[in-house]
């Protein structure tokens, strides 16, 4: 493992102020690193920061602190005009709503060559159009499909022209923001599998959002799991599975359901709330565990959680 | 159940062998035909926009072919009752009524279409402007627009015609003044609707500029409503010109304006009735053939009708 890693997060914050006295801390110092051609699965509930820390590395949001790191350049601050560039070229997203992320007033083709088009990244008319047509081949639709606007696809297949598009800059990186959680379970499959297939076949890392722990677990190298703003646990996601400490991880691992019902029917989901746990993430400092796993704890909490095994 | 036996692997997991199959594209009719379609089924917006067409002839081709001048005047003939002659009769200085009707419904077209143009290049804009980069520009730009509003336009209009002469020119600045504001308004509402859509996110992660998002992203997912705001914009400024010219401050004799005929018949609308019904028809079916046919490119054009 001595690659230098596709992308760096170190300390990240991201402060909303909404007035005078109060300020939204949405992500709150997070780090972790995401290796190239690897997926790192970013869990947590509703709110905890996940969408944002994402939307903070794309820079739709304006970092409050930290660095991002992407391919040995910082991009949380000032970008030069080049950095701009490789930034909004290399590092592509997917969005969570199929239905919302596509422009209803674009064909097909224009939406997938907008990145194209916006870069100037074609010589001919012919040469924009045969590269549509080669994405469009590669995420399991037809030429046929280009001259189509966008309301007349399913869900999943709209999502897949949303995965195009990110795939026709070629890009290092893609923030999958929720990219599955608006689909139904037999298209999440479809979806999660295109990925698969996309990072084998061109080598792109992966930011992987998403609170369905059993599909971060199918497609995700590594975990991190946020909490509140904070990442809370991370490591490969061997390590996060089979040996989870942070209480707030079992009690995310416990929620998983089991699709054979004689498990099913004893798994006992854990509850975890942080206002009674006496736990201050504040206080936490990211403690080593083994390998690459670390968890946010004090000394005493990490002793606490480690006996109760 | 409780003695259902499970294999070993009847819970396996599928992994990647879940492939789907390639789909085949069923055929489709464009937006523009499906569009054509819905509004040829409004009654309505046929009806309408087949008087619009037919007024708009009529008052381009009648004064060209007409053998009486708008403004000719014949004492002899003072007064006259509509016969062969003069189809719509003669008014109190013996000017032909139907050269005069149709002259003036020239006018209220003409006044329309500017107000028109006016709401799409001035209101448009500054709505557009307003609403996309929003923060400290919106905010002054909003009570600009508010302060502007303030100012009844009637008053705006004496005054102007305290520096000015009663003219076509002199309305149309009035228009221009105070008419953009609720254009504004309304694509201001829009843009920030829109903006905040995954689709434009989307865009400014693909490096998207300015000047693209706004004119491939925004402007056609809000031109629609923009196309119909304007058609409804259409019969307000007839009217407005109309209400002006009733009032007197409006064109100049001997030009006329569907408003200032239907304010010279109504002097003597006791005496002489057609002075003031003929004209009064005429505005009539123009504002309500310009109401039925925005309404019907609303409804054909609204995308919760169908299939989004």
């Amino acid at each position: 493992m001595n690659q230098q890693p596709i992308l760096e997060v170190k300390n990240l914050k991201q402060h909303f102020k909404i007035n005078r006295k109060f300020t939204v801390k949405a992500v709150d110092g997070i780090s972790f690193q995401i290796m190239p051609g690897q997926t790192y699965g970013l869990v947590g509930e509703s709110g905890s920061g996940k969408s944002t820390t994402g939307r903070s590395i794309i820079r739709l949001y304006n970092p409050t602190d930290g660095e991002v790191i992407f391919n040995g350049k910082d991009i949380s601050g000032k970008m030069t005009k080049d950095e701009l560039k490789l930034l909004r070229t290399k590092m592509q997203m997917i969005f969570q709503d199929p239905m919302a992320c596509l422009n209803p007033r674009k064909k097909v083709i224009d939406i997938i060559a907008e990145g194209i088009d916006i870069h100037h990244e074609f010589k001919t008319q012919e040469e924009r159009n045969q590269k549509v047509y080669d994405i469009l081949e590669l995420v399991g639709l037809s030429k046929e499909h280009a001259t189509r606007y966008p309301h007349q696809f399913s869900g999943g297949q709209r999502q897949r022209i949303g995965i195009a598009r990110t795939l026709i800059m070629n890009p290092d990186l893609i923030i999958a923001d929720e990219a599955i959680s608006a689909l139904d379970v037999s298209i999440q499959a479809q979806v999660v599998n295109l990925m698969k297939k996309i990072q084998k076949e061109t080598n792109t890392a992966f930011l992987f959002i998403a609170h369905d722990l059993s599909m971060v677990k199918y497609i995700s190298d590594h975990i991190g799991v946020l909490h509140l703003g904070h990442l809370v646990e991370t490591g490969t996601t061997e390590e996060i599975f089979n040996n989870p400490i942070h209480p707030y991880t079992k009690s995310l691992l416990s929620a998983i359901p089991s699709p054979n019902p004689k498990v099913e029917k004893t798994r006992v989901s854990l509850s975890y709330d942080y206002a009674t746990s006496g736990i201050d993430y504040e206080l936490g400092s990211q403690h080593h565990i083994s390998g690459s796993h670390y968890v946010l704890a004090t000394e005493k909490e990490l002793e606490e959680w480690k006996n109760t095994e | 159940m409780d003695n259902f036996e499970f294999l070993e692997d009847d819970f396996a997991f599928v992994g990647e062998n879940h492939e789907s199959k390639k789909e085949i594209a069923p055929p489709v009719t464009p937006f523009f035909k499906d569009f054509m379609r819905r509004l040829g089924k409004n009654k309505g917006a046929c009806i309408g926009g087949i008087l619009i067409v037919i007024i708009i002839l009529i008052a381009i081709i009648a004064p060209m072919v007409s053998s009486y001048d708008y403004a000719e005047m014949n004492t002899a003939i003072q007064s006259t009752s509509p016969n062969a002659q003069h189809l719509f009769g003669t008014d109190r200085y013996g000017r032909d009524l139907f050269t005069r009707v149709w002259q003036g419904t020239r006018i209220s077209l003409f006044v329309a279409a500017s107000a028109v143009i006016i709401d799409i290049i001035f209101g448009m804009t500054y709505g557009l402007i307003s609403g996309y980069f929003g923060g400290k520009v919106d905010t002054v730009m909003q009570r600009v627009q508010e302060i502007i509003n303030s100012i009844p336009s009637l008053v705006i209009l004496t005054l102007l015609l305290v520096i000015m002469k009663a003219s076509l020119f002199t309305i149309i600045i009035a228009l221009m003044l105070t008419g953009w504001i609720g254009m504004s308004r309304i694509t201001r509402a829009q843009v920030l609707k829109v903006k905040e859509e995954e689709y434009v996110l989307a865009s400014k992660t693909l490096g998207a500029g300015h000047f693209f998002i706004i004119f491939k992203n925004i402007l056609p997912n809000i031109f629609g409503q923009l196309i119909i705001m304007s058609m409804f914009s259409i019969p307000n400024a007839i009217f407005y010109e109309a209400f002006l010219a009733f009032l007197g401050l409006g064109i100049p004799t001997p030009q006329a304006s569907l408003g200032s005929l239907i304010n010279d018949g109504f002097k003597s609308i006791l005496i002489t009735p057609y002075m003031v019904i003929i004209p009064v028809i005429v505005l009539a079916i123009l504002m309500l053939s310009f109401n039925l046919f925005a309404d019907g490119l609303r409804d054909a054009f609204d995308p919760t009708m169908k299939e989004m």
